[in-house]
């Protein structure tokens, strides 16, 4: 659907997006994670003709970026990063104003804005003025906005933020909701978002992408399991010493909260194994008492700070 | 073709749903009104020789007032990245804006054919170069309306724009009054660059294609302008 290659963008002698190459599929939720300043917006406006690249090639679909860029925006519904609509006008009269320019003809508009507004929950606010909305809402007309014209493809630059959790959990259905049929590309910087939205995450630092594969796949490959413990009458260094004879452990640490005679540590074992019945048997032989145990999930967090932190 | 409209009746609409046009539409009806009036009788002829005589002087205020924020108040808030995202070429956002200043100024100048509606009352008005005059004020309005419009494409202050704007139609009208700061080579240059000579020829009642020409080459250089400012912010 999205063919992406050696994408290059220079702000003056800033090399902001560096030589990146990515294919999207029809139907995929792609992520966008990275630190702030780390080429998503930039990636975005691109890939939304808003600015030209500096080098490389864009290719939706069977057009090309610089040769049919009105074909390929009429092919895609963007969300920018802040939504910065007109604030005077209403949102009724700003809707019907796009969908005046996406060429939806006029006996169908009114119909597609009822559509939106249910989807989007428009239906109390479609007579205010867009400068007296809350972001929130404000965010609400921007997806309308984007899927006037019911794009193929719909990239939304940082969609949730600045919103409470009960509407990033519902602006969250509804990228879902779309996901199903249209292909989305978002940006965030909140990693539980991308975990819980997208099928494929692409991790982008300092203009170069540094990890892309399916969500799953890439909690995998992350640092291994981590398990948590916590321990009564026990000390350190014994611990450390029991514990790192198990195969597949590959580091023990100490944990912060060590007081009250308490030992808490972390176990580092490798990702292929699940070593809770193993550690537990050991522990059974010994007179320490279990005061906690856990398995830490496998998160995103570990592997984007790896990848991003220099 | 579409898309153009679009874009032109949504600058139209802004300017009518808040009290902009009407602010712009008062003052521009009251000193027009003002100046002509007052010596109307005074002259005790039926013509409106001295309205358009006073036109360009007024225009090159009241017009880059109205075109300044086309432009600036997209850059400034943001919004013009929305613009550049939807399906429009840079020409038919360019053209559509215009063609609103143009609009604009055709409801500044609307109101005042209760002039010469009036005047036929009351004296024998030779109508002539009254149709010229308003010919002229028309293109002299889309021409400061260019002017502006890229006036209004270099920056995102809003005053700036329209002072860059002012400064630029008032350099053209008043250019060719200004003959004496200028070497004798030159004369003929700036005395074609003057805006207020070739809308005074047209507003006699002449029609010649050498002051159409001018004014069309006006009109796409300012259009061309803010094309290529608009492109190169890109």
């Amino acid at each position: 659907m999205i063919y992406v290659e050696n994408l290059t963008k220079y702000y003056d002698h800033f090399c902001a997006v560096d030589r990146i190459s990515f294919v999207v599929r029809k139907g995929e939720i792609i992520g966008l994670l990275g630190p702030n300043g780390a080429g998503k917006t930039t990636t975005l406006k691109m890939l939304t003709g808003y600015f030209p690249p500096s080098d490389g090639t864009i290719r939706v679909g069977d057009y090309n970026m610089n040769d049919h860029s009105l074909a390929i925006k009429q092919m895609i519904g963007y969300l920018p990063e802040s939504s910065p609509f007109y604030k005077t006008m209403l949102v009724y009269d700003y809707l019907m104003h796009v969908a005046g320019i996406r060429g939806i003809p006029p006996s169908g508009r009114l119909a597609r804005l009822k559509y939106l507004s249910d989807l989007c929950g428009l239906k109390d606010i479609m007579h205010k003025t867009i400068g007296e909305l809350s972001k929130g809402l404000n965010q609400r007309v921007g997806l309308a906005h984007a899927m006037m014209n019911d794009p193929e493809i719909l990239i939304l630059d940082e969609p949730t933020q600045g919103l409470d959790p009960n509407q990033i959990v519902e602006i969250r259905n509804i990228i879902r909701r779309i996901g199903r049929e249209k292909t989305v590309i978002f940006s965030t910087h909140i990693l539980s978002e991308a975990e819980a939205t997208c099928d494929r995450i692409m991790i982008i630092n300092r203009g170069r992408i540094v990890a892309d594969g399916d969500t799953k796949d890439l909690k995998l490959s992350g640092q291994g399991t981590v398990i948590h413990m916590t321990l009564k009458n026990a000390v350190f260094d014994d611990v450390k010493k029991t514990l790192t004879d198990i195969a597949g452990v590959e580091k023990v640490e100490k944990a912060d909260p060590a007081d009250n005679g308490l030992v808490s540590v972390n176990i580092t074992c490798r990702a292929e194994n699940d070593l809770r019945e193993l550690i537990y048997q050991k522990i059974k032989t010994t007179d320490w008492t279990l005061m906690d145990f856990h398995q830490e999930a496998h998160t995103l967090e570990a592997i984007f700070r790896n990848l991003t932190c220099q | 073709m579409k898309t153009f409209i679009q874009i032109m009746k949504k600058e139209v609409a802004d300017y009518f749903l808040s009290p902009i046009a009407y602010i712009v539409i008062c003052i521009f009806l009251i000193i027009t009104g003002w100046f002509f009036f007052s010596t109307f009788f005074l002259f005790n002829q039926a013509g409106m020789r001295n309205f358009f005589a006073l036109l360009p002087l007024v225009f090159a205020f009241v017009i880059p007032a109205v075109t300044m924020r086309l432009f600036s108040e997209e850059l400034h808030s943001g919004s013009f990245e929305i613009l550049l995202t939807l399906p429009l070429t840079l020409g038919q956002i360019v053209a559509g804006k215009f063609a609103a200043g143009v609009v604009m100024t055709g409801a500044m100048l609307a109101p005042t054919l209760a002039y010469p509606i009036s005047i036929s009352f009351i004296g024998d008005l030779d109508w002539g170069p009254v149709i010229g005059g308003y010919i002229g004020a028309m293109l002299l309005g889309g021409s400061f309306a260019a002017v502006g419009l890229f006036a209004s494409a270099l920056t995102r202050n809003q005053i700036i724009a329209f002072i860059l704007g002012a400064a630029i139609c008032l350099t053209l009208t008043l250019i060719d009054k200004m003959l004496f700061f200028f070497p004798a080579s030159i004369l003929n240059i700036i005395e074609y660059i003057g805006a207020d000579s070739h809308f005074q020829n047209i507003a006699k009642g002449v029609i010649d294609s050498r002051d159409l020409v001018y004014f069309i080459s006006v009109i796409s250089i300012g259009l061309l302008g803010a094309h290529t400012v608009l492109l190169k912010k890109q």
